[in-house]
């Protein structure tokens, strides 16, 4: 397995965001309406960057919006969601974000393998301003795959 | 050797930078025991470690400890991973 499927409903292109909050509540509203996660879900996303700070934006313009396995995981799940304006998280580095990644995983284990392929993805420097760029759910699918095609598990050197 | 590399949730952010530590050693022909958890049960999974891994948020919360730390603000440089990792481990 690699990474969880990404459908066109867990994309959201050129989204207006007001703050992080709605950043990261537009990644857990597309995990849910992918059929991934329940709305509990969104909010202990949330609560993770109230409690720990901004440390998810893992890149410059790109936070990776997760929380721990729960209840309120249905099944593994991703989601993109890209701003109208960027958004500032009060990452020291970082800011601000062009791109939030959801991931939801049902199991620690299953977020390995997870993890693996988004590095695979992301060690790329194109990737998030292709992303970030994106107009279309095809353009994301250039950059993390299709839902309905077989994923190229090859890590990229 | 033995390095962790930490986030808030144990999941997803210190896996990821957990990935491109090995890819790293494994270019600088090092061999590590790289380990990923939450920062929350750093006192029992890091009192070992000789190096801890993390972003600049999560710095303070780091219970005193005599491993290296090294912050790192792009995940996906490796380049910066790698320099740095060098720099603690060297």
């Amino acid at each position: 397995m690699s990474l969880p499927p990404l459908p066109d409903s867990a994309i959201d292109l050129g989204v207006h965001a007001s703050d992080w909050r709605a950043a990261v509540r537009f990644a857990g509203n597309a995990l849910r309406r992918s059929g991934a996660t329940r709305d509990s879900y969104t909010e202990r996303m949330i609560q993770v960057i109230d409690e720990f700070g901004a440390y998810i934006v893992i890149a410059p313009g790109l936070a990776l919006a997760h929380a721990r396995p729960g209840p309120d995981v249905l099944a593994d799940g991703l989601s993109v969601v890209t701003f109208a304006e960027p958004v500032v998280f009060g990452h020291p580095h970082n800011d601000p974000v062009s791109v939030v990644v959801g991931l939801a995983v049902s199991s620690p284990d299953a977020h390995v393998t997870c993890v693996a392929e988004l590095a695979n993805i992301f060690n790329d420097p194109q990737a998030i301003p292709a992303l970030a760029n994106a107009s279309t759910a095809d353009e994301v699918w250039r950059v993390i795959g299709a839902p309905e095609l077989p994923q190229d598990l090859s890590p990229v050197r | 050797m033995k390095i962790v590399a930490i986030c808030g949730a144990g999941v997803g952010t210190s896996g990821i930078l957990k990935v491109n530590a090995e890819r790293v050693l494994e270019r600088l022909g090092l061999s590590a025991d790289v380990s990923a958890s939450d920062v929350a049960s750093l006192a029992t999974t890091g009192a070992d470690a000789q190096v801890i891994l993390t972003s600049p948020e999560l710095v303070e919360r780091i219970p005193p400890t005599n491993a290296d730390i090294v912050v790192v603000e792009n995940y996906f440089d490796l380049n910066e991973l790698e320099r740095k990792l060098e720099d603690a481990i060297g």
